[in-house]
């Protein structure tokens, strides 16, 4: 083997690693708590909504789903601003569009929650005189959110590790960081390895953190 | 009965079809205060439906009911327009329903379950709700359940808070939908007794039941519904006594003679 393992230079730029994880987690937990508004407004409006307004929703989400996250990023990067005079941070752009997108996919998750949940329940809300607003509130909403909490659990893994597309409009998160070390320093197979293991290891312990607050919330239905 | 006083629930020629099949043709029925009612007939006969158009869970097309002489779901004045939601909930809130299925809310407490309507809809302060909560769950003889979620309950217990949650609001009347028929044999009669208590209590209350036995006991009047009609109705004794020359009730009573009546 004519290669050999040297992780000094790693160790050296590790700051720009660690930062770039921290940032990288900023963006997935800021995207999935807009998109997850966004998301839970468009389900809600999608079930007591006409044609019209469904029509809508769905090719919003549709548009989102067949259109691959690195073209999205491009779009409203480079795109908006070049059409509409406006200028934003490659961060806020970034966040904007990981936002947009999982928005779309948490549109689906929390209709198809706010579907199961049991009519039974819903006609015990209407017999005790509940509103509709109150219906949604105290009966659809905890019982949807109980549904979906799984889903919403691997759109945030996902959300996370698609932080890394942030790196193609120089986002400082996770990868963009390892590409940086590459550059500077060309130990190439030292620097992946670090950086998969710390995405691993990262996710690995979103997963299991959020398992337990399942767990926790765990209801029978 | 004072006989020029008005029943407090008043069903008139009701009629309510789901796409062709008419379900209700034509349902005539009055209960009065502090009366109980119990509704038997084969499955299919449109007893859970009638029960459901009383509180609006299902609408209806034709006919009327009238509670305390307000129309249910349509404005008064006969010109069949939907009631707004705020006045259908208000109007709901007078009417307490049990379900076959419980419907408990999965997410509250047996404590939370009563206390829901009492706060949100009865707009009490928490502390008196809990107390309402708390009274009326030891009169179903939950005393030691109170804090428990319904995964934690078994049918029977469910069940007896579903009666808490409902009786908790005082309704006008109460509405029950065969609230035994998902329950094991050993825990039917924990429910019932509840119930019989509340009728002699004075409850004003119109029951859905397959327990004969029970409608015969613990009602003052039963109706015999069959094919969307009301087939026959009386007093359980008058009832059971007509069923010589009713030869539908016939059918329908002696699959319960063999068994449930022994």
């Amino acid at each position: 083997m004519g290669y050999h393992l040297n992780f000094n230079l790693i160790w050296r730029h590790f700051d720009k690693l660690w930062q770039g994880l921290v940032l990288s987690l900023e963006l997935a937990v800021v995207s999935i708590l807009i998109g997850a508004a966004i998301g839970l407004l468009l389900a809600v409006w999608y079930v007591s909504a006409g044609k019209v307004v469904r029509a809508a929703i769905s090719a919003y989400v549709e548009f989102i789903r067949n259109v691959p996250l690195i073209l999205l990023v491009y779009i409203v990067f480079y795109g908006i601003p070049t059409v509409v005079d406006f200028a934003y941070s490659p961060t806020a752009s970034f966040i904007g569009t990981l936002s947009l997108y999982s928005g779309a996919y948490l549109v689906e998750v929390f209709r198809s929650g706010l579907e199961a949940v049991p009519r039974g329940q819903l006609d015990a809300g209407k017999a005790i005189g509940l509103t509709p607003w109150q219906r949604l509130l105290y009966v659809r909403l905890p019982t949807m959110t109980r549904i979906t909490l799984p889903a919403l659990s691997n759109t945030f893994i996902s959300l996370f590790k698609d932080t890394s597309v942030a790196s193609v409009i120089a986002v400082p998160e996770l990868t963009y960081g390892a590409q940086w070390i590459n550059f500077n320093t060309f130990r190439i197979v030292e620097v992946y390895i670090v950086t998969t293991i710390m995405y691993l290891v990262t996710g690995y312990g979103i997963l299991f953190g959020l398992r337990q607050v399942e767990r926790r919330f765990k209801v029978e239905r | 009965m004072n006989a020029n006083q008005q029943p407090l629930l008043k069903i008139d020629d009701l009629r309510k079809s789901f796409g062709q099949a008419n379900i209700l043709k034509g349902i005539d029925m009055a209960v009065n205060k502090g009366e109980a009612v119990a509704i038997i007939g084969p499955s299919g006969s449109g007893k859970t439906t009638l029960l459901r158009c009383v509180n609006f869970l299902e609408t209806y097309e034709e006919g009327s009911i009238r509670i305390d002489g307000q129309e249910v779901g349509y404005r008064d004045g006969g010109n069949r327009q939907r009631r707004g939601e705020t006045d259908l909930a208000r109007m709901r809130a007078e009417t307490g329903m049990v379900f076959q299925s419980f419907n408990l809310f999965p997410h509250l407490t047996a404590a939370e379950n009563v206390m829901l309507g009492l706060t949100k809809v009865r707009r009490k302060p928490k502390q008196e709700a809990r107390e309402i909560a708390e009274h009326w769950l030891k009169r179903v003889g939950l005393d030691h359940r109170i804090d428990n979620l319904p995964s934690e309950l078994s049918g029977g217990q469910q069940q007896r808070v579903g009666i808490a949650r409902a009786v908790a609001m005082e309704p006008k009347i109460l509405l029950l939908d065969e609230i035994t028929s998902a329950l094991d044999p050993e825990l039917v009669n924990e429910v019932l007794d509840v119930v019989r208590q509340l009728a002699e209590e004075g409850m004003t209350m119109l029951m859905v039941t397959h327990e004969i036995a029970f409608a015969r006991d613990a009602s003052h009047r039963i109706v015999f519904m069959d094919d969307g009609k009301v087939a026959a109705e009386g007093p359980p004794k008058e009832l059971m006594a007509q069923a010589g020359s009713n030869q539908r009730l016939d059918a329908f009573l002696s699959r319960f003679r063999t068994s449930h009546l022994h």
